[in-house]
């Protein structure tokens, strides 16, 4: 069994794992990183949306093997100990949330694109995949575009 | 309510099962409850043109009437704990899967107890078999059921408090005061609630008033309050039913047939226990259940077993089979009279997944003399029963644990999850989380019924005389305890089979139309069924609403104005006047594009919306600015009101536009959000305003509400966009 190393959420960690094993499963049910939530498992509802280098990734899609000395961040990881990111506090302001199970991936999304365009234009939002059923889109476009100008 | 004399009746201190904990709290329960039903209609002078139409039997008694009747036996029996710390802890017998039930209600405790709502904790209730049938999430009747109940609770809480205090200051009770969980005297002397709670729970009688306030003194209900877990959401704490840490549980899914409850001949499961990991392969009555340490291995061991299967009943039967049984069992409708001139129409609808963004799971820890079940469920008490009776213990001896869901939309109103992870862990003697894939919850999830409609608008010299709705639908599962409900309200009726009855305490038209008949026949498929989010209310209301619209057309009137003189009710009047006035309707559209509308009355509130869609690629129409306007009687948070209509209107864009499964020979073609195409951001307007009616009675419901009138606004608009007449939805299929 190969050993792979990298750091999550700013932590290193070893994982003993198949090379092909997805990296979701590697950080819910091997690291206990519960964040990023399961929807689909093929990279189609983007519901685990995390980053590796600051990318976002869908890690249902992502072996554990290409994850090697790389750094990874879940929803976990996004704040500043208490200092929430101006994406999440923008996400409370604009009262975004309703299940919230997708909301971790919905926010790592947006905070990748805001590191990427300092102000998305509205097709670069409507550019997001992310699959929100309870139908929040309207309260996420508003909130990402609160939080690019509050960075 | 009080009792008679005005003063709260001295209560049963009641002890929690699991006995006062190490901290002392005050536990309150009034067991008073009178019956107080509010059946009112109410309706206003109509136009000398439009022919009255009687008042339909959900106008007078409706399923919400029905719920709230047989909730309130036990109704203020739900707990309500301030601990010593101050936490004040609120037991929620209800689901909550992102309505917001859990905000809304912890507004109403802190508003009566004058407490800080960063004080106020509700928790979900585990099953609690003696709340009968005051533990059931469904029909938008939420607020409806707790509204008197919580109000009154948390006001009796703060009569005991103050009194606690009084006695404490050896001061008059009604010179207390309450602010911020303190109680404060006349001298400015504060005691935190957390330092009365022991006091308070001897206090028996409390000379001071319990009655809930006035709802002008209200500081919190009514005013926009963001989510109580909303920290919790999007700093990824937030504990969903795969989240909860249950120790050794082993990680377990399901092989499932390829066809619709197909059913297992042979396995071979030599290669998959051959698999590093894992730890079991179970038969169980829906598949192969294979548990292992984590889920990837789950997953691959899954795919390594061998199966041969039976083919499942629905085999043989494709959307075309169904389409035609349903077509044959719409009634007849009347032969017009002579003279008189009218409108067929014909609709049908596909069938439509929940889809829930969190799929179907459940994690159970099955034990020689007990067992207990997380997971998330609109009706614990039912499942509760169904759990005991597949691991062969009593009722008492299963503890159901009601998880936050990731959405719901219906689904979980049911337990099957739950009954496969109790029957795995009962024979692997192992406690499990099983989840079902999405593929799984595509495939094999229940889903609102395929429908079909036949529609007759008869007129003469500009008046609607007889408005006919024939609907015939796959059959609705409701055995989630509804049946049972409904006994117990005393509302029963002999006769007609569950489904009926649901739709006659729930399907109303709003306009004056003469003699107005509405008739659902139910067409038994076996399929996989369930109440979707507004049940027969969204296919019924977009079909009958395309026809209200076309009636304009032909009798040349604009479809507002022709609206507003046959609307019934004074309050849709208002709802559809607010959306016409704000979204400005009538002005001028390019062509390609539309503006169009729908009214819906349902859950003693009324809503409209008006669209405009940009339908100039008619395979990949958008919706680009939504107006809608809700009256819910009375919104306790204004905020969380508008997040229920903007899904609603992600529902409407979803299933009248593009959303939909189809069946092949006992088989669901779709896999999972590739090819079910629910809403992405890229189909949300780029403009939504929602307008909240000034209060003007008590609450109504608001879960479903916004489903109907936006799945009729978007299909008229799409329709005056595209010069064409939509009859089958999903319209891009």
């Amino acid at each position: 069994m190969p050993t792979y190393r990298f750091s999550v959420n700013g932590e290193q960690v070893a994982v003993d794992a198949p090379a092909d094993t997805p990296l979701l499963w590697v950080l819910r049910d091997r690291l206990g990183i519960t964040g990023p939530k399961y929807g689909c498992g093929v990279g189609v509802c983007k519901a685990c949306t995390s980053h590796i280098d600051g990318a976002a990734v869908t890690p249902c899609t992502v072996p554990v093997s290409d994850c090697q000395g790389r750094k990874v961040t879940t929803i976990e990881g996004l704040a500043d100990g208490d200092d929430l990111h101006p994406v999440q506090e923008a996400w409370l302001t604009e009262d975004v949330a309703q299940c919230g199970f997708c909301q971790p991936g919905q926010i790592m999304a947006a905070a990748a694109l805001l590191k990427k365009t300092k102000s998305p234009t509205d097709a670069e939002i409507d550019a997001i995949e992310n699959v929100c059923r309870c139908g929040t889109y309207c309260r996420i476009r508003d909130a990402i575009k609160r939080a690019a100008a509050a960075m | 309510m009080a009792g008679a004399d005005g003063r709260i009746d001295p209560d049963k201190s009641g002890e929690r099962k699991r006995g006062i904990g190490r901290r002392r709290f005050l536990t309150f329960a009034i067991a008073a409850p009178t019956l107080a039903v509010g059946g009112y209609v109410a309706y206003d002078a109509t136009d000398a043109e439009a022919l009255p139409s009687l008042p339909q039997p959900a106008d007078l008694l409706d399923l919400g009437d029905v719920i709230t009747l047989a909730s309130r036996p036990t109704a203020w029996t739900m707990a309500l704990r301030v601990e010593t710390d101050g936490t004040v802890v609120f037991e929620l017998p209800r689901a909550e899967s992102g309505q917001g039930i859990t905000t809304a209600v912890a507004m109403l405790v802190a508003e009566e107890l004058d407490a800080k709502l960063s004080d106020v904790r509700v928790e979900l209730a585990d099953a609690t078999p003696s709340l009968l049938w005051n533990q059931f999430t469904g029909g938008s009747t939420g607020m409806r059921t707790l509204w008197e109940p919580v109000r009154q609770i948390a006001a009796a809480t703060r009569g005991r408090l103050v009194t606690a205090a009084a006695k404490r200051w050896g001061v008059e009770a009604s010179a207390l005061t309450t602010r911020d969980s303190t109680v404060v005297a006349a001298d400015g002397r504060t005691l935190s609630f957390g330092a009365l709670a022991v006091e308070a729970a001897a206090t028996t009688a409390a000379p001071v008033t319990g009655l809930p306030k006035d709802a002008k003194n209200y500081k919190l209900v009514g005013t926009p309050t963001g989510r109580v877990d909303a920290r919790d959401i999007v700093t990824g704490k937030a504990k969903y039913t795969m989240d909860v840490e249950v120790e050794g549980a082993l990680a377990t899914v399901v092989a499932r047939p390829p066809t619709i409850r197909g059913t297992v001949v042979s396995v071979d499961d030599t290669a998959a226990k051959a698999i590093p990991g894992v730890v079991a392969v179970t038969r169980i009555d829906s598949g192969v259940a294979v548990s292992a340490k984590s889920f990837d291995i789950a997953l691959k061991a899954r795919d390594a077993l061998k199966i041969t299967w039976k083919d499942g009943p629905a085999v043989g039967l494709s959307d075309t089979n169904i389409r035609s049984k349903l077509r044959s069992a719409v009634a007849p409708l009347v032969v017009p009279g002579l003279l008189s001139s009218y409108i067929d129409a014909e609709f049908d609808f596909a069938f439509v997944p929940h889809a829930p963004m969190e799929v179907l799971n459940a994690v159970a820890d099955v034990r020689e003399d007990r067992a207990e079940v997380w997971f998330p469920c609109q009706s614990p008490i039912v499942a509760q029963n169904e759990i005991a009776r597949v691991v062969g213990l009593p009722v008492d001896r299963v503890t159901v644990h009601v998880s936050r869901a990731g959405g719901s939309f219906g689904r979980r109103l049911f337990w099957d999850p739950a009954l496969e992870a109790a029957a795995v862990s009962k024979k692997i003697g192992k406690p499990v989380r099983l989840m079902w894939t999405r593929q799984d919850d595509t495939k094999h999830g229940r889903m609102r019924p395929a429908s079909h409609h036949k529609i007759r608008a008869t007129h003469l010299l500009g008046d609607v005389q007889a408005f006919e709705h024939r609907m015939a639908a796959v059959e609705t599962d409701l055995k989630h305890g509804f049946g049972e409900i409904v006994s117990a309200s005393g509302a029963a009726v002999s006769g007609p089979a569950d489904g009926l009855l649901f739709f006659h305490l729930s399907a109303t038209c709003p306009y004056n139309f003469g003699v107005v008949t509405q008739v659902l026949s139910e067409v038994p498929v076996p399929v996989p069924t369930g109440s979707w989010r507004s049940v027969y209310s969204a296919n019924l209301r977009t079909a009958e609403e395309i026809v209200v619209d076309e009636l304009a057309a032909k009798l040349g009137r604009d479809p507002v104005k022709f609206r507003t003189q046959v609307l019934k009710s004074a309050r849709v009047k208002a709802v559809l006047a607010k959306v016409a006035a704000e979204g400005q309707w009538g002005k001028a559209m390019p062509a390609g594009t539309a503006q169009g509308v729908g009214v819906h009355e349902e859950y003693r509130s009324a809503t409209a919306c008006l669209v405009e869609i940009d339908a100039r690629d008619p395979k990949a129409p958008r919706v680009t600015r939504a107006t809608i306007a809700v009256d819910v009687g009375l919104p306790v948070n204004p905020t969380g009101l508008k997040a229920q209509m903007m899904g609603g209107l992600m529902d409407a864009i979803s299933t009248v536009l593009q959303a939909g499964v189809h069946i092949d020979d006992g088989r669901v073609r779709e896999g999972s959000f590739g090819d079910f195409h629910y809403a992405r951001q890229k189909h949300a307007p780029i403009k939504l305003d929602v307008f909240v009616m000034p209060p003007n009675g008590r609450p109504g419901g608001a879960g479903e509400l916004g489903v109907p009138a936006a799945a009729a606004a978007v299909a008229n608009a799409y329709a005056r966009a595209t010069r064409t007449r939509p009859r089958s939805f999903p319209i891009n299929f």
